[in-house]
């Protein structure tokens, strides 16, 4: 607020009025927070704000952990989660941050771009009187006439901006100017990172993706509905009432190992249906394997993860028989020692007490190549080599009607501990062998499946995410390379009958001004020497 | 594929061989640095001359040279006994760079792979990649004889890599078996590589520009390093030479999570420091363009970038545990 001018005739203190001071706040904010200097900080900010998601465990990527850390660092692990510290993606300060510098963005970008048009049409600068004061500068003497110097100068500024200007004296100077492309490549590297970031965060309003586990011998899943997955995570603007229909089916499931166990190649037949397909109950079929996702209806579908379900055929005392193959989870990724929980419900019994005394839950281990060292099952490897189970068979009331889900990989250890579930066997066995229990119920080990586990995912921005981060590449490529100089040519005649032209060449890089000194060397020997290149 | 223990083996073998070689180049230029400083200052001044040569800002106009006579070729100079261990140095360090090459091509020919699956081998090639940026710098500027102070960052961490990291030759998780493991890696492999060039100059930019300050500061370090403006120019040029190729493999790495884990980007550990090492090399990039922030400031923030480098190469898998982790360390 510096003026010159003449203090007001008026002696009242002058007040401005409410909203003009509003509007000049709004106005100090506004160019505040587009300068570079706050982008700056900003950038800061957003660098230091995304530190602590890599340090701290995250909700999003392994909730059990955060509750673990919290648990193990007691009210210090609290505050961190009423500040959000274990969802800092989603997290009002993070957010917060990457606004404002969408916002400085935006406000930094729209008068650069007038500029920006403005300058296309510009012509270069006039030739300063004073080319010794430019960083570049060179001055000779040559025996060839002003005029043949003219045009060489045209040739061997050819590909650049120019303006010949004739000087008094009887000598003329070009001004010349290149490297337009990098303000063009700057531009665009901005524009494509502000509609890489709206587009992603889009994104994360219409996106979902969800994960189940389907059996390996034909098990189904069809994505009609949330409740058909195990477990789902989607954007605030997806209610799941219209996910993208298909079905897939798993045919098989194939694992490699290495020699040392190493999991080297996993695959599996599958077939899926959607579109057209899912009236006509047409299957296609698809090789899934990692890195090979299928991809319709703008669903992606991807391998994942795999175990195995042991099937178990339990003979009640009535005869009835009931065999079920429930997947079991791997504790041990190396050797897939598993764990896991196959429940039954007693049939024919009508009464809900009688009942509740009866269900029948088989837990324990599961070893795809069994080894049994003092009585305890272990897996040495991967592979279905010699697969066996050690289970501990309860009996009681399994809770599977108290209202509360339970894991399908355990039973409620609170009803094992107050005697509501008791156990009523242990053993070992192979595939094939039974046991009996007093009651007369046996229980057989039939043999192994596999079951896969499958994610769903559904993007709707990501291609545009992607053709925006090329847009930013490309604008990046060209606001790097290419540099903005000028070079001024002035050319002088001899003052005396047959004496030398003087020529004199200077130069500026707009931008930086690393590596213009060589180019600048080089020009201006060609240009004074009249030699094409060197 | 069956690995060839063997052809493994002799890689491990170059590798301690090619840090042993650095070791004697870091002596030798260490050496030439200490005493070598008449030397160097008569190939600054005449690479000055060279440089601004047909006259700065302030040559006198009655300099006017004859334009149809080209200039005299610089008449060779006495060379002294440090600039002779100095070069001895350099020859040293393109012999190690030569064996860790070997090393590395034996490594994928013993796994019949890309031979960056694990973390070892990771390191191994940034450092690799670090020496020859380091290589085409001193062959641009005259600053052979701060080789030592680029080595010791590169021994500390080869030698970290060759104890605690160190990997026997295996074939990799099918997530790994793809050939963006050839574009993704290899691009963060350059562009990291070449990061750790513009930290050490902008290390010692701050000892030299200290110095400018107050002379009486490291009295005996700061007059042998060359001029604040040489340093400030080799990490500015070797910073936007690292940083688009730096972006095109964080941009790959995207691509290829989509495929292989479901989403193209998740804040996996590994992902996010890169995304700070990236948010913090644009940082630097502005502050040189804004007022009040070069010099000083922006080495201080390619410093920033340079620590974040090397927590994500060495340190992100250890300390986490993401979808990264394949580093074969526990
Ligand atoms: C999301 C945050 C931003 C990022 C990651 C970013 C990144 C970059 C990068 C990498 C460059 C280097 C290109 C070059 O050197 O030519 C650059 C240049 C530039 N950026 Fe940004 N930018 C961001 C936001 C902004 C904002 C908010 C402004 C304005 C206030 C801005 C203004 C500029 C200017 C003027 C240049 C040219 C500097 C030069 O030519 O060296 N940027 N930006």
């Amino acid at each position: 607020m510096t003026t010159t001018e003449a203090p007001p005739k008026n002696p009242q203190p002058y007040r401005p009025s409410a909203a003009k001071q509003f509007l000049a706040f709004l106005r100090n904010t506004w160019r505040g927070l587009t300068s570079m200097r706050t982008a700056l900080v900003l950038l800061f900010l957003l660098a230091l704000a995304a530190l602590p998601g890599a340090l701290l465990p995250q909700r999003r990527l392994n909730a059990p952990k955060v509750d673990e850390y919290i648990s193990a660092h007691g009210w210090w692990g609290s505050l961190l989660d009423k500040l959000e510290f274990y969802d800092v993606y989603s997290s009002v300060w993070f957010s917060a941050i990457y606004i404002l510098l969408m916002i400085s963005l935006i406000g930094c970008l729209t008068p650069r771009s007038f500029e920006y048009l403005k300058q296309m049409r510009a012509k270069p600068v006039l030739t300063p009187r004073n080319l010794a004061r430019m960083p570049h500068h060179r001055i000779a003497r040559t025996a060839r006439t002003p005029e043949t110097i003219r045009d060489d100068v045209r040739k061997q500024l050819s590909g650049w901006r120019r303006v010949e200007r004739e000087e008094d004296g009887g000598g003329f100077s070009v001004s010349a100017e290149r490297g337009y492309l990098r303000e063009t490549g700057n531009l665009l590297f901005h524009f494509g990172m502000l509609g890489l970031i709206i587009f992603f965060a889009l994104g994360k309003l219409y996106s979902y993706e969800g994960q189940v586990i389907v059996q390996a011998n034909g098990g189904q899943f069809c994505n009609s509905g949330i409740y058909n997955y195990d477990s789902f995570e989607a954007g605030l603007r997806v209610d799941g009432t219209d996910l993208d229909p298909f079905c897939v089916k798993v045919n098989d499931f194939t694992a490699r190992y290495t020699a040392t166990n190493q999991a080297d190649y996993y695959h599996s037949h599958i077939e899926y249906q959607s579109g057209q397909d899912l009236q006509t109950g047409t299957w296609k079929p698809y090789d899934l394997e990692v890195n090979e996702p299928l991809r319709t209806v703008g669903d992606r579908v991807y391998l994942l993860g795999n175990g195995y379900s042991p099937q178990f055929t339990v003979t009640f005392p009535n005869g009835e028989k009931r065999t079920q193959n429930t997947q079991w989870m791997f504790t041990n990724p190396a050797t897939m020692l598993s764990e896991g929980a196959t429940k039954f419900d007693q049939p024919g019994v009508t009464d809900e007490v009688q009942r509740r005394t009866k269900q029948l839950a088989i837990t324990g281990l599961f070893a795809p190549s069994s080894f049994i060292h003092g009585g305890v099952l272990t897996s040495t490897a991967p592979q279905l080599n010699n697969p066996m189970v050690a289970v501990d068979v309860l009996r009681g009331d399994l809770g599977l009607d108290a209202g509360r889900g339970q894991s399908v990989f355990s039973v409620d250890q609170s009803r094992v501990q107050d005697g509501r579930l008791k156990r009523v066997a242990r053993k070992n066995l192979a595939v094939g062998q039974e046991l009996t229990l007093d009651d007369g119920t046996k229980v057989r080990f039939d043999g192994v499946n596999k079951w896969v586990n499958l994610q769903i995912s559904h993007d709707p921005t990501q291609g545009y995410v992607l053709g925006f981060a090329i847009v930013m590449f490309a604008g990046l490529g060209a606001s790097l390379l290419v540099k903005r100089r000028r070079v001024w040519v002035r050319v002088r005649p001899g003052k005396d009958e047959g004496a030398s032209t003087v020529i004199e060449v200077a130069g500026l890089a707009r931008t930086d001004q690393a590596g213009y000194g060589e180019e600048f060397q080089r020009i201006s020997e060609r240009l004074v020497t009249g030699r094409k290149g060197s | 594929m069956e690995i060839n223990e063997t052809l493994s083996q002799y890689s491990d073998l170059l590798y301690t061989t090619t840090v042993a070689i650095y070791v004697l180049a870091l002596l030798f230029t260490l050496f030439e640095q200490a005493f070598g400083a008449k030397g160097r200052l008569a190939a600054e001044r005449s690479r000055k001359r060279v440089l601004v040569g047909a006259g700065g800002p302030d040559t006198d106009d009655a300099a006017i040279e004859n334009g149809d006579v080209p200039a005299e070729p610089e008449a060779p100079r006495a060379v002294g006994r440090a600039e002779r261990i100095g070069r001895m140095g350099a020859a040293l360090l393109v012999l190690g760079a030569l064996l860790q090459l070997s090393a590395i091509v034996l490594r994928g020919l013993a796994v019949h792979r890309a031979p960056w699956g694990n973390m070892y081998e990771y390191g191994m090639a940034v450092t690799f990649i670090t020496v020859v940026a380091w290589l085409v710098v001193i062959k641009k500027f005259p600053v052979r004889h701060l080789t030592g102070f680029l080595l010791l960052p590169v021994v500390i961490l080869m030698f970290i890599n060759g104890t605690m990291l160190y990997t026997v030759a295996a074939p990799v998780v099918p997530a790994l078996q793809s050939y963006w493991l050839y574009i993704h890696v290899s691009a963060a492999i350059i562009g990291s590589g070449v990061f750790l060039v513009p930290g050490v100059a902008s290390v010692l930019y701050l000892f030299r520009t200290a110095h400018d300050r107050n002379p009486a500061k490291f009295a005996g370090f700061g007059p042998k390093l060359p001029s604040a403006d040489v340093l400030d120019r080799i990490a500015y040029r070797a910073t936007i030479v690292a940083f688009p190729i730096f972006t095109f493999g964080v941009l790959c790495g995207a691509v290829w999570a989509e495929a292989a884990w479901g989403r193209f980007w998740g804040w996996d550990p590994k992902e996010t420091v890169a995304f700070i090492a990236w948010v913090v090399y644009a940082a630097y990039l502005h502050s040189r363009a804004t007022a009040g922030w070069r010099g000083t400031r922006a080495a201080v923030i390619n410093i920033v970038g340079f620590s974040v480098t090397i927590f994500n190469l060495f340190f992100v898998n250890l300390v986490t545990a993401g979808l990264h982790s394949y580093a074969g360390v526990s």
